[in-house]
């Protein structure tokens, strides 16, 4: 948000609605009407002072109701743009005619009493629609007593409880008394999953955010008599690393009850809450808790509807906007895109991703006009700190609760006071906020401060906002230090405040010592080479390819196999019903004989030198050698389907996988026809031990097949053995239909998985059922068994690339959340399979933001480097000992003439260099050193360490 | 004397493996003992033997090199 806020190139327009679209792609005339501010943003320095002054108070709708904000007031303190604003319906003078105090009190002049509603007119050539989703409200409907029962909350109203921005600054009370809960239950499905609401869907994210929420309650909580128990019909984690955070959440002692409770009914005195539901026995059960949280579910926000109608773009029954499996951002509309919740309930890695790939789509129409509205951003000049005696500024960040739940933080600022060479010290909520980079920049002029310290979080994801802070005040971005007391602190000693409180010290110290010898560091540029590399040639490896010739990048295709098109030459239709195959043959020949597209098969990557602006690699193809440069690289190696070894697979021809029952249903559906009982058994080697993921489409999958059976043949039994049914989103309709039509559902247990053997030639099945409490055993012409999704073994590229995968074999991504689809290494980008098991529609979806990351860098001519690189000092003898560690060949030696003589010493190329310091650490004369790692810095550090001692 | 021995030891730690590791067991709210104070290289290979030796000789306890 705050990088949203401060983007030269985004033009943000709040309190807006769009209220007409003319035109078409490439060239839309868009209205949008702006409600008056009442406060002039120009002068609005959000000092809070009108807010202060306002005497009407109304309950705050962003913390749910619990506590107040004023008729001039900001949403939240991260608000941007961070301008106050007034609530006309709430405000004195709007209402009665007379008040004003907020315009006696403002110091700039801000208010504006006469500010009128605004029409603004804009001229683009794409639109993305990303207006989210809003909470079911169980109010409506009177579900579990919310609205009546004080204990009784939303998962979005605990969610505030729980923030340290929230009604009780992190502090987890409850409603009706104002004390800590111990015992909480969480009720899954509100608002979904059923035909009584009408949200027939599934929300897709309620059962994980449950079930953290269950795991973070224990660290608001004190005492170990905490208990939360989470009542849900089927889990759903099966999103990337869910299903372990799933098992751990269970480790810890969370209590998951797969039962729908009946009814809530308030506690004594309309304290706690008491809730009844049926066991796994099927006896009646009345258990008290201190409070309920119903976890709601995700739908279409309110205005959908009208601003569907305003830009023309078809809704579904849910008004959720209506998109394909293949151009899963698309609309009806050419040239509008949708992204987020509003094109289904969905998690925040996959809305970043669908983000990513509507600005991927939506540059297409704006490729002729690309960069010629953009600005670029400049610095003031940088002050010239080198005579300067060190000064430096230290902010102290609370984080919420996250630092100072733990941390004591006023004590560290005072300790940081009293630092060498520390001349100012501040502490605040949020370092990162965009008010404290302004805050940090006037104290920068203020105290004429060169060099900073900010105690906060990691490095690794803030530097870089912080660094910008320095540049924009003037301020070399290297002058910059962090000290991680939050990762590598809080987080981590959460029980010990006093240890936590002194090592957080210490990490201040060293920082500070540190600092003092940092130097101005510049960067320098090298050229990108403009050309993309694609691994793999499945649907994401295609996709990726054609949006990368469309936007004008030559790109290569490098596929293994002797063919493009990967898995989906087995797959029939996708969850929508589109088919496959048909879409197949028509993108293989479009990829072929793209001009900008180089398709090699049979081909693979051999080695790899450089690094992103500048990758050099040799491919095979066919057996012969070819060397190509490009500047980034999409990963889309796929993965294949799990070989089972359990249930008589490959013993009886009648047992199958998944694909091979497709394969049969296209190929020899008439005998299929004449099954009589036709069985699934579900989590096929995922979800156990040694593979602790949910394969997410495979339920799908299932449910399709039995549907297709059932319209087959209505008399025909089919039956699906699984564990939980995870059909998200709006798949649950498929689900739905499948129990309507007759198709037997049974629940197994990982402990007792079903049996499958032969009897007089008969394939028999045998599991135990929760509910008759006793094994059943079912006949089967056909067991089709929903394998599991394996990674395609990419150790190969992972040691060239020196990138990452998880325990399980699929890529890592840089951030799950923040950046799902760039790879740990810079340049490289992921998409498909290899990632994470996933159906079409969000492969392409993920291959589309890939290729959007990608050419963030791919438009730039030139690329700039870090600066942390080595450099030679007048030490070095050019005994040339650190050549042969160099891993970059970064190094190389160099005769020079001085008084006569010839001396040796090194020299490194910076573009090679990536400041790894093997150098350093080799050389016995404190010869070569790396910028902002030298030894004496990390000697400064050793020795403030010594202190404590 | 201290009731019980609590070692203070320096951990140098590579930026792109054993740091993100550290950066992620505070994500994931892993609790281990506040004995290190971590100092962050770019490499663990960056780290000079003098360093090390330097360290142990002005009393710090121990000296961990992750990467």
């Amino acid at each position: 948000m705050v990088e949203c806020g401060r983007h030269l190139n985004i033009e943000i327009h709040t309190l807006s609605r769009v209220t007409e679209v003319l035109g078409k792609k490439g060239n839309f005339n868009v209205t949008v009407e702006q409600k008056p501010r009442y406060v002039d943003m120009d002068k609005c320095i959000a000092c809070g002072l009108c807010t202060e002054k306002c005497p009407k108070a109304v309950p705050d709708e962003f913390n749910m109701g619990v506590g107040k904000r004023k008729a001039i007031h900001i949403k939240y303190s991260q608000t941007v743009p961070l301008k106050y604003a007034i609530d006309s319906g709430n405000c004195l003078y709007f209402l009665k005619g007379k008040c004003k105090a907020c315009e006696k009190f403002c110091p700039t002049g801000a208010i504006n009493f006469q500010d009128q509603p605004r029409k603004i007119s804009l001229n683009v050539g794409s639109i993305i629609l990303a207006p989210g989703y809003e909470p079911f409200d169980p109010a409506k409907a009177d579900i579990y007593g919310y609205g009546r029962i004080a204990d009784v909350v939303t998962g979005m109203e605990y969610e505030r409880l729980l923030s340290a921005g929230g009604p009780f600054q992190g502090h987890l009370l409850r409603l009706s008394d104002n004390r800590e809960p111990k015992k909480i239950a969480w009720i899954q499905c509100v608002g979904s999953r059923t035909k009584n609401c009408g949200n027939l869907y599934c929300s897709s994210v309620c059962c994980m955010y449950a079930v953290k929420q269950a795991v973070v309650t224990a660290e608001h909580l004190h005492g170990d008599d905490v208990s939360q128990t989470v009542f849900f019909m089927d889990l759903r984690s099966h999103s990337k690393e869910f299903e372990r955070y799933y098992e751990d959440a269970r480790s810890r002692g969370v209590r998951f009850l797969r039962t729908r409770p009946h009814s809530i009914m308030p506690g004594k005195n309309n304290i706690g809450v008491s809730i009844e539901y049926t066991n796994d026995r099927g006896q009646r059960v009345e258990e008290g808790f201190d409070m309920a949280v119903l976890s709601v579910g995700l739908q279409a926000p309110p205005d959908a509807l009208e601003l569907a109608e305003v830009c023309g773009i078809e809704l579904d029954r849910y008004h959720f906007a209506v998109t394909e499996s293949f151009n899963p951002v698309a609309t009806n509309r050419d040239g509008i895109y949708v992204c987020g919740a509003f094109q289904g309930p969905k998690s925040i890695p996959r809305s970043v991703t669908e983000a990513s790939a509507a600005a991927c789509v939506a540059g297409r129409s704006l490729l002729e006009a690309r960069g010629t509205l953009t600005l670029e951003k400049t610095y003031p000049e940088e002050r010239d700190v080198s005579g300067e005696e060190p000064r430096i500024g230290v902010f102290v960040c609370s984080c919420g609760i996250n630092i100072a739940g733990v941390v004591r933080v006023q004590e560290l600022a005072e300790y940081a006071r009293g630092l060498p060479s520390v001349v100012h010290v501040e502490n605040n909520l949020f370092t990162c906020s965009t008010d404290t980079q302004d805050l940090i920049a006037a104290s920068i002029h203020e105290h004429r401060l060169n060099r900073i310290v900010v105690a906060a979080c990691t490095p690794r994801t803030h530097e870089p906002l912080f660094q910008d802070t320095l540049r924009e005040a003037g301020l070399n971005a290297y002058l910059l230090e962090m000290a991680n007391i939050r990762n590598q602190n809080s987080w981590v000693h959460q029980k010990d405040a006093e240890a936590a409180t002194a090592k957080a010290k210490d990490q201040v110290r060293m920082a500070v010592a540190k600092a003092a010898l940092n130097a101005p560091l510049s960067r320098m540029t090298v050229p990108v080479v403009q050309k993309a590399l694609v691994i793999g040639g499945g649907i994401a490896g295609m996709t990726a390819a054609l949006e990368f010739a469309e936007k004008g990048y030559p790109t290569i295709l490098v596929e293994k196999s002797d063919r493009l098109g990967g898995n989906a030459w087995h797959i029939g239709r996708t969850a929508r019903g589109e088919e496959v195959r048909a879409v197949l043959l028509e993108m293989i020949p479009r990829v072929e004989n793209h001009p900008e597209i180089t398709v090699l098969k049979r081909a693979q990557v051999v080695s790899v030198r450089g690094s992103v602006g500048n990758f050099v690699s040799e491919l095979e193809v066919e057996g012969k050698r070819r060397t190509e440069e490009y500047g980034v690289a999409v990963v889309a190696t796929g993965g294949r389907e799990y070989q089972p070894e359990e249930y008589l697979y490959g013993r009886d021809p009648r047992v199958m996988t998944h694909l091979q029952f497709d394969e049969e249903l296209r190929e020899r559906a008439p005998s299929i026809h004449k099954a009589r009982s036709v069985v699934f058994i579900q989590c096929v080697g995922s979800r156990q031990p040694g593979r602790l993921y949910c394969s997410r489409v495979c339920c799908t999958h299932t449910v399709q097949s039995a549907l297709r059976l059932k319209e087959m043949n209505a008399e025909m039994d089919v039956t699906v053995l699984y564990r939980d049914m995870r059909t998200y989103g709006t798949r649950e309709e498929l689900y739905f239909r499948a129990r309507e039509l007759g198709v037997l559902f049974l629940r197994y247990s990982l402990a007792s998985k079903p049996s499958v053997f032969q009897e007089g030639g008969q394939l028999c099945v045998e599991v135990f059922d929760h509910v008759l409490e006793r094994p059943v055993r079912i006949s089967a012409d056909y067991l089709v068994l929903a394998s599991a999704i394996l990674p395609n073994d990419i150790q190969g590229l992972v040691e060239l690339y020196k990138c990452g995968v998880n325990e399980d074999g699929f890529v890592n991504e840089a951030h799950p959340k923040l950046r799902p689809v760039d790879m740990t290494v810079d340049g490289m980008f992921v998409a498909g399979l290899c990632h994470y098991p996933k159906p079409m529609d969000e492969a392409v979806a993920q291959a589309q933001a890939a290729v959007s990351r990608a050419a963030v860098l791919l438009a730039r001519e030139r690329l700039q480097l870090d600066a942390v690189k080595s450099y030679v000092t007048e030490r070095c003898d050019g005994c040339g000992l650190c050549l042969d560690v160099c891993p970059y060949m970064a190094i190389r030696l160099e005769e020079y003439e001085k008084e006569g003589k010839v001396h040796r010493r090194i020299a490194t190329d910076k573009a090679l260099c990536k400041g790894c310091g093997l150098c350093e650490a080799t050389c016995p004369k404190e010869g070569v050193m790396v910028h902002g790692f030298t030894l004496d810095q990390l000697r400064a550090q050793v020795n403030a360490l010594v202190e404590a001692l | 004397m201290s009731k019980t021995f609590e070692p203070v030891i320096a951990g140098f730690l590579c930026n792109w493996c054993a740091y993100a590791g550290g950066d992620l067991a505070g994500v994931s709210r892993l609790q281990y003992p506040p004995n290190m104070r971590v100092i962050r290289t770019m490499c663990s290979g960056m780290v000079h033997p003098n360093l090390v030796v330097e360290a142990l000789q002005r009393g710090i306890d121990g000296v961990i090199v992750m990467g």
